[in-house]
């Protein structure tokens, strides 16, 4: 190979990557760093206790990375204006999927919730990390499309974002993953706040929201366990063995960490399995405990860099279409973190949702890849 | 784009800005805040003690034989954690080791589960330790059984055993001593909630008598495993670690020869006194060194066997215990046992009567009776001994002498209008003895008895005032008896006030007079040392096994030169004259050793649980030699009939052991101690001690 063809790569590399905000990628690699070391550190002991491969969970989180750093990739490569047009596929394919999991023998429960679809080879999907993207990019396109320059939307077209929206979300509701709808929803909401739309649907949404959740609750829409996790939110003692136990040892073991922790792979509470799930929704306890203040002050503070310069891209892009669909995935982001960290030091109530870019799981990992694509695809084309 | 829309980017920023702060704030809060908290809980979670207990002290007798003292004992245990995790949970093995220890596989099953496994029915049998201990299924498993289990280990995964200290009671001068000694048990709630004591729920602690007194000393200190666990409690890694330390050794002031024979010659009084058609529902007897105040022997019957509490109670054996048809074995009667001391008083009496300037060389009068208010005060069998002197007033146990003594200084003091400046003679004198509260031996729960003096009356009046002014109304019906309301009418207007019969009734030791026996045990020493207050003692000394002494207990002298000498020397020849020419000289006659002593036989006015009207108590209270006294004795058989044909008969017997009379002569190779009671520390090896017999 010549030299000139070398370079010639090289300038090609710097032209597709180069450009990239290197704050979002540089966080966002912190965090799938920290994550992937996390994700060992909740699972080599287990594995290794019962004669496995204690390395199991370490490479197919390392997989999904790489999958989900494709996707992203890939994301970044067309326009994202031209997006559009996929957006109507991809939100097909999601609803089509959250149906799918509602069949019996097609979908499978996990945790009381019917949100995936398994494959053969214990490979699983969750159409509902799908619909996020959709929603996000389906609504922000309605909203920003057809405009003058200052013309802000109509009701109609609030109208119409809604009904969009509705559909995944009643899918979703029905599973149900109630987590999933509350970030869906903040996402909608800021979306429809920065899009100019009359404030007064805002104010409406949110009210609605929460006479929603209060007559579903009420009425036993919601099943059991999540009402169950609820009491045991408000009143921790109330079943000790089941959901209260799960968050008294999680609230245990990140304060246990101190302010220095106890170390990477040091952690007794980790190492003793007390939190259960600690490699997927309660990820957060295992740096709590073995990275201490100083570890997960800094998860705190990456995520933060990453909300503030994704919010700054947001501001500088003259594009409606491009600065809802960053305010949109900034909004499921950071909801999710929110909800996800919040659980595990009690201060919300306890929800089946993954930490962004920490968690082990394939459809989360790769959806969230995508998002920061999306991000990165706006800032790309923002000149 | 429009204005709103930019404003409303920025309050999305602020809005999820402060959600990171939110997090963040939290997490500094559980961290760094309350961090410390939190390290906490994580430990208590994570790790758990293995408690190893240690080897509990002997109690030994003042030449060194045990009384009680740890054996080893084999326990054969199942570990959860490996048995849990076989093919058939265990099944299998459990019931191999069933078949290996005679028992049931279904008991054996149970006793394995933690108590939140188990049926509600099943509550009895279950564990109540934690899973990750060895749980034991036998504690009496034989070498054999134990080297099944180890030469088989293919057969018997997870199962051990183990040699652990159980406690045992030689026995080996045939004494039983199970009041003295006391018993131990596991530790309960109660305990581990005591802040002052550092239990472990594993430990073995004294719950009474000696084991209780000296738990302190003899439990040593237990070995702690820690380890830390995971969620399952599987062992992750052991943490720290410290060995047990075997408890101290006590030797105490009895002699298990002289203990043996005590609590025989208490048996045989009490199964003489049954012969005689006496109800005899318990008693007690004790010998102490009037010179020192150390308890050489301390019996109480019924007693039961000490081994039973470590076996395990069984509901029927803690039914006997506390049996009312059986004497309610548990008391304690030598501390707890309460009984009115009737004429074994008189020598209190003579102390009083002395102060009082009454001349122990003049006659009085003994008429049959005496007539005081009206009321009439009879004579021990309303006989009238004529004119006597005070000796023989002492020796004969006449009543009436000190009826008239007793009112006429009552009458001096201003009768039912207590003058300023009263003498109270009687109750100054009885509580020169060190009545009206606890002696401080060193053994639990010991009563006060009670001195019914013009104090008493008074508390006694305020909290029984609205009983006697309403009792008509709260009396039951089968007491309201003419006789009864004219008593419960005097008691509400005056009850506060001591009244002629209760100064009368006070000075032969009646009316609401009680003394515990070792209260008794104590007046008769002051008496046969002179006037020396000692606070009765058990223990001797606290040792560790190589022989270095931990602490030593010496005689504690409360008071002295409580008896004035004249008194001493009167009372050494009107209590001797009992002996030879009074009461107890049938009992006595042709007996070697020279005992002085005063019978009683005292009325009690109860009912027994049946109804019947209880039977009097006969004691017999002395101290030998006469000159220069060594030992107080004292027996008392409660509803035992006369005080000489029953306690004074029994006091001989302790006599003739004490110094070896044999055919009615002293053998001096047969004395208990012909050298005086043991002042040095014995050798302390309990499982090579040998008996001497005397």
């Amino acid at each position: 190979m010549s030299i000139y063809s070398q370079r010639k790569r090289r300038d090609r590399f710097r032209e597709n990557f180069g450009q990239f905000d290197r704050m979002l990628t540089f966080s966002v690699g912190a965090l799938l760093i920290i994550g992937t070391l996390l994700v060992y550190a909740a699972t080599r002991n287990w594995f290794a206790a019962q004669d496995l491969d204690p390395q199991y969970y370490l490479k197919r989180h390392v997989v999904n990375i790489l999958i989900g750093g494709l996707l992203a990739y890939l994301t970044t490569l067309i326009d994202y204006r031209l997006l559009r047009a996929y957006t109507p596929i991809v939100w097909g394919l999601a609803v089509l999927g959250l149906i799918i999991v509602l069949i019996p023998g097609l979908g499978s429960k996990i945790n009381g919730s019917k949100a995936w679809i398994s494959f053969p080879g214990g490979f699983q999907i969750q159409p509902a990390e799908l619909a996020k993207i959709a929603i996000i990019v389906g609504i922000s396109m309605i909203l920003a499309e057809k405009r003058d320059k200052d013309a802000n939307p109509t009701d109609q077209d609030v109208l119409k974002a809604l009904a969009i929206a509705a559909v995944p979300i009643a899918l979703i509701l029905v599973q149900p993953d109630l987590g999933t709808v509350v970030i869906i929803s903040a996402a909608i909401l800021a979306i429809i706040g920065t899009s100019g739309a009359p404030t007064r649907w805002v104010v409406g949404l949110l009210i609605l929201a929460v006479i929603g959740g209060f007559v579903a609750v009420q009425t036993g829409v919601v099943d059991k366990y999540q009402v169950a996790r609820l009491q045991s939110f408000v009143d921790p003692t109330a079943d000790p063995q089941a959901t209260g136990y799960q968050l008294r040892q999680s609230r245990i073991t990140i304060g246990s960490g101190g302010i220095i922790g106890k170390g990477l792979f040091n952690g007794p509470q980790t190492n003793g399995r007390f939190v259960p799930e600690q490699q997927t929704d309660f990820i957060f306890t295992v740096a709590g405990e073995e990275l201490g203040f100083l570890g997960s002050g800094f998860i705190l503070l990456c995520f933060t860099l990453f909300f503030l310069r994704a919010f700054a891209i947001a501001r500088r892009t003259n594009d409606l279409f491009g600065r809802l669909v960053c305010v949109g995935v900034i909004a499921w982001f950071a909801f999710q973190t929110f909800e996800n960290i919040g659980m595990t030091m009690g201060l919300v109530p306890m929800t089946g949702v993954p930490l962004p870019f920490i968690s082990y799981g394939g459809s989360s990992m790769f959806a969230n890849l995508i998002g920061l694509g999306l991000i990165q695809n706006v800032h790309l084309r923002t000149r | 784009m429009s204005v709103r829309s930019r404003l409303n980017l920025v309050i999305v920023q602020a809005l999820i800005i402060s959600l990171m702060l939110a997090l963040t704030g939290r997490l500094f809060y559980l961290q760094v805040a309350a961090g410390l908290k939190y390290q906490d809980a994580a430990l208590s979670i994570q790790s758990r003690d293995v408690v190893n207990p240690a080897i509990r002290g002997a109690i030994v007798d003042s030449s060194g034989i045990p009384l009680a003292m740890d054996r080893p004992g084999m326990v054969i245990s199942v570990d959860r954690s490996v048995v849990d995790k076989l093919p058939d949970k265990g099944s299998a093995v459990i019931a191999r080791v069933a078949k290996l220890v005679g028992k049931v596989p279904e008991n054996i099953f149970i006793a394995t589960r933690l108590c939140g496994e188990v049926k509600a029915q099943q509550y009895a049998g279950c564990w109540k330790g934690t899973r990750f201990q060895p749980i034991p299924v036998t504690r009496t498993a034989t070498k054999e059984q134990a080297l099944k289990v180890l030469e088989n280990s293919d057969l018997f995964p997870g199962i051990t055993a183990l040699s652990v200290p159980v406690r045992s009671y030689p026995s080996m001068a045939g004494e039983n001593a199970a009041h003295v000694l006391g018993y131990v048990g596991s530790v309960n709630e109660g305990d581990l909630l005591d802040s002052s004591k550092n239990y472990y729920r594993e430990e073995t602690i004294g719950k009474d008598g000696l084991e209780f007194q000296y738990d302190e000393y003899l439990r040593g200190r237990a070995g702690i495993k820690t380890v830390i666990v995971d969620r399952k409690e599987s062992v992750i890694k052991q943490a720290v670690s410290t060995q047990p330390v075997s408890g101290f050794n006590l030797v105490t002031n009895l002699d298990v020869r002289l203990q043996a024979a005590t609590e025989k010659a208490l048996e045989t009084s009490v199964l003489r006194a049954r012969s005689l058609g006496n109800r005899a529902d318990g008693g007690a007897a004790i010998v102490m060194d009037v010179n020192s105040g150390k308890i050489l022997a301390l019996a109480s019957y019924p007693t039961y066997d000490p081994n039973i509490w470590q076996v395990g109670l069984t509901a029927k054996q803690a039914k006997y215990l506390f049996s009312d048809a059986a004497g309610v074995p548990v008391l304690s009667r030598p501390m707890q046992g309460m009984y009115a001391p009737a004429s074994t008083f008189k020598a209190i009496s003579v102390v009083a009567a002395m102060s009082a300037n009454y001349d122990m060389k003049a006659s009085y009068k003994c008429p049959a009776a005496v007539q005081i208010g009206n009321r009439e005060f009879k004579n021990f069998e309303a006989k009238s001994q004529g004119t006597i002197n005070m000796k023989r007033a002492i020796a004969v146990s006449c009543d009436t002498i000190w009826y008239q003594i007793a009112y006429d200084q009552w009458v001096k003091d201003g009768g039912l209008s207590p003058k300023s400046g009263l003498h109270d003679y009687f109750f100054t004198a009885a509580r020169g003895f060190g009545l009206g509260k606890i002696t401080g031996i060193d053994l639990p729960s010991e009563a006060s008895g009670r001195l019914p003096d013009r104090q008493w009356k008074e508390s006694f009046y305020q909290q029984n005032k609205n009983f006697y002014c309403n009792f008509k109304t709260r009396a039951k019906k089968s007491d309201l008896t003419p006789y009864l309301i004219e008593i419960a009418r005097e008691n509400c207007i005056d009850g506060n006030v001591l009244r002629a019969g209760d100064a009368v009734n006070f000075s032969i030791g009646q009316g609401d007079t009680l003394l515990t026996p070792i209260q008794m045990t104590q007046v008769y020493s002051v008496i046969a040392n002179g006037g020396t207050i000692y606070q009765p003692q058990v223990a001797r000394a606290v040792v560790k096994s190589n022989g270095e002494v931990v602490q030593e207990f010496l005689p504690k002298v409360m008071a002295t030169e409580v008896l004035p000498k004249k008194s001493v020397t009167f009372l050494h020849e009107a209590l001797r004259a009992v002996v030879t020419e009074g009461t107890a000289a049938g009992v006595f006659s042709g007996f070697p050793v020279n005992v002085a002593g005063k019978t009683g036989t005292a009325q009690d006015l109860g009912n027994n649980k049946d109804g019947s009207a209880k039977g009097d108590t006969a004691w017999f209270a002395s101290f030998a030699p006469v000159k220069n006294p060594k030992y107080a004795v004292v027996m008392v058989v409660s509803q035992g009939g006369f005080g000489a044909s029953v306690s004074a008969v029994g006091v001989k017997d302790i006599y003739a052991a004490l110094f070896g009379v044999v055919d009615g002569k002293v053998d001096p190779t047969q004395e208990i101690f012909p050298n005086g009671v043991p002042s040095k520390l014995p050798k302390v090896d309990p499982k090579n001690a040998k008996l001497v017999k005397p």
